[in-house]
């Protein structure tokens, strides 16, 4: 917000807020209405009765999610690629972001490498041959095909490379004149400064592993290895009567299809509701930090 | 001079070592895949390996471009990825205008937050969302137009309308994060100029006309200039999900297919044919966009 701006006139300055406004709600209003969804009885879903506010109050949409094995099963996977993943990804960017955050005259090599790792954002074999490299390397089928293969964000790298080249030269030459390794100016100097951006980089691959759904999908042969969006993927966008148990047929005859659907979707909102105000504090600041200054 | 050298490769010895597992990394699950586009040229038989299935030249690339759907599906990619393109410029810059009259610190930060969720939403929760709120017969959005006296509207099964409803949606999805990129551009202003245009007497329409508008110009062009690269990503993650055999007329985009042929059909040669094209023609426009984005908008990305 400019405070030197002129203001508009009155009448206008209405118009654009409720403009702004009636935006906000159509933003809005899809995530509310699955909500109240979610806490309505399947007679008053069914019959087109729900907006907003829930009606018949009821948690047994939840109860039924809650005490599906195969939906606490992905819930499981889904937190540990995440548990397991995010930092992994971030020693690697870290490890990958400083070789490259140092000039021509200290680290020959690096414009080769930034080439290197600037190529696999700029071309990729496709999805065919990336399916059968998972298979070669036997990664098929196993929790780590969710994790590895896609452990470096190079984009994130980006962004610490250009973090790092915005530091005053003066900490680290301080430290090199006494005797300070790489290893040293990396954890030492560099990183203890680096706590913002790296809290921001953190989240962004926190919730990119939380929303994957893709590699499940492909890579995992059996749907009781799928992490939640992918089994979601299979139980709501696109149900296969393989993957519904018995038990499950018979509930959903009792519960409506569409309040389970609504509370599944609205379970796996929660982590990104939850995470959301660090989200959106860190966006911005993270966003002008890794840009490029000279 | 020798011993220089040797001094330098020893300093230099850890920056290889941290690069080490990355680069392990990329050999295997990014240039690895790279050497399996040979399959594009082979008539890829299961259980033959790599290199042990009959090469056919350019067979596979020859049976694509005769495929009688494959102009029709690189058409609805661009269509489809160009209208993004276009609404992903005028609804967040529009919307990034209008927050920054909001005299509010309130209500513009409520607005802010509210227009900023989905964009953290991945398609598979969209998707359900949406494939229940505009479903014809009780989803809310149908029956809202039901209630003012609209026929409803077969917003993902109806081939003429499904291209609009992927750009609505991924609208839908993506504005609040450009606005809050724009309203980032827009603080970065100079206020002295609002300043001297108020003493000129220019009024809050002209301010934005000749001010904040050409402050934002630079990141209107660099944004646009590289959303060009995109133009053959029309949003697998979101079409997969809410397209259905009744719109693959105008929603089948050149990821999908490839998924459909190779996945689903087993047909590796073809399926990594079309990768290929797609990856190639990509990589060119690429090239165009960040020539065209380091002339006009002085863009680099180290």
């Amino acid at each position: 917000m400019n405070p030197k701006i002129t203001k508009l006139p009155p009448i206008w300055n209405i118009v654009n807020m409720v403009v702004l406004g009636t935006l906000a709600l159509v933003c809005a209003f899809p995530i509310m209405h699955i909500f109240a969804l979610s806490l309505s009885s399947a007679t008053a879903a069914n019959s087109g009765l729900v907006t907003v506010f829930p009606i018949d109050f009821t948690l047994q949409s939840y109860q039924f999610v809650i005490e599906n094995p195969a939906f606490v099963r992905a819930f499981g996977i889904s937190l540990m690629r995440v548990l397991v993943g995010t930092p992994i990804s971030m020693i690697l960017t870290v490890l990958v972001a400083y070789p490259l955050s140092r000039n021509r005259g200290e680290f020959r090599a690096r414009d080769f490498f930034v080439w290197f790792f600037l190529i696999t954002v700029l071309f990729s074999g496709g999805m065919i041959p990336y399916y059968m490299v998972i298979r070669q390397t036997g990664l098929i089928d196993s929790f780590w095909a969710l994790v590895i293969p896609g452990a470096l964000p190079v984009f994130n790298v980006i962004l610490l490379v250009n973090f790092f080249r915005n530091i005053p030269k003066e900490l680290e030459e301080a430290a090199a004149m006494d005797g300070a390794t790489h290893w040293d100016i990396l954890f030492r100097v560099l990183l203890p400064l680096s706590l913002p951006i790296l809290a921001t980089l953190t989240l962004f691959v926190a919730v990119g592993h939380w929303n994957s759904w893709f590699d499940g999908l492909l890579l995992m042969n059996s749907p009781d290895k799928y992490p939640l969006q992918s089994y979601l993927q299979t139980v709501i966008i696109n149900p296969d009567p393989r993957f519904l148990s018995e038990r499950d047929l018979a509930l959903l005859q009792i519960i409506s299809n569409r309040t389970t659907r609504a509370a599944q979707i609205f379970i796996a909102m929660i982590p990104i509701l939850v995470v959301y105000p660090f989200l959106q504090r860190y966006f911005i600041t993270g966003l002008k930090m890794g840009s490029v200054k000279g | 001079m020798a011993k220089t050298k040797t001094i330098k490769i020893n300093r230099e010895f850890p920056l290889y070592l941290m690069l080490l597992p990355a680069v392990i990394l990329a050999l295997v699950f990014s240039y690895g895949p790279m050497v399996g586009i040979v399959m594009a040229f082979q008539r890829v038989l299961p259980g033959k390996g790599l290199f042990g299935s009959p090469w056919i030249g350019w067979d596979n690339f020859k049976y694509v471009f005769q495929m009688p759907n494959f102009y029709q599906v690189i058409w609805n990619t661009v269509f489809i990825a160009g209208l993004k393109a276009i609404a992903g410029v005028i609804v967040p810059v529009s919307v990034a205008l209008m927050l920054n009259n909001v005299t509010s610190k309130l209500f513009k930060r409520t607005v802010q937050t509210v227009v900023y969720l989905p964009h953290f939403l991945s398609w598979i929760i969209l998707a359900g969302i949406f494939v229940d709120i505009l479903s014809p017969s009780d989803g809310v959005v149908n029956l809202l137009l039901k209630a003012v006296g609209m026929q409803p509207i077969f917003f993902l099964g109806n081939d003429n309308v499904f291209p609009w409803t992927m750009v609505a949606t991924d609208i839908w999805k993506s504005f609040g994060f450009g606005t809050i990129v724009y309203l980032a551009a827009l603080t970065d202003i100079d206020p002295t100029l609002y300043e001297a245009a108020t003493v000129d007497g220019a009024n809050r329409w002209q301010q934005t006309w000749h001010i904040t508008l050409p402050g934002i110009m630079g990141t209107i062009i660099m944004l646009t200039t590289l959303s060009l690269g995109n133009i053959l990503n029309a949003g697998f993650d979101q079409i997969f999900n809410l397209y259905s055999p009744l719109v693959y007329r105008t929603g089948d985009i050149i990821d999908t297919l490839v998924y459909r042929t190779g996945i689903a059909n087993y047909q590796y040669g073809v399926a990594t044919a079309v990768g290929l094209f797609k990856s190639v023609v990509s990589l060119l426009l690429i090239g165009i966009a960040y020539k065209l984005a380091a002339k006009f908008a002085d863009y680099r990305i180290f």
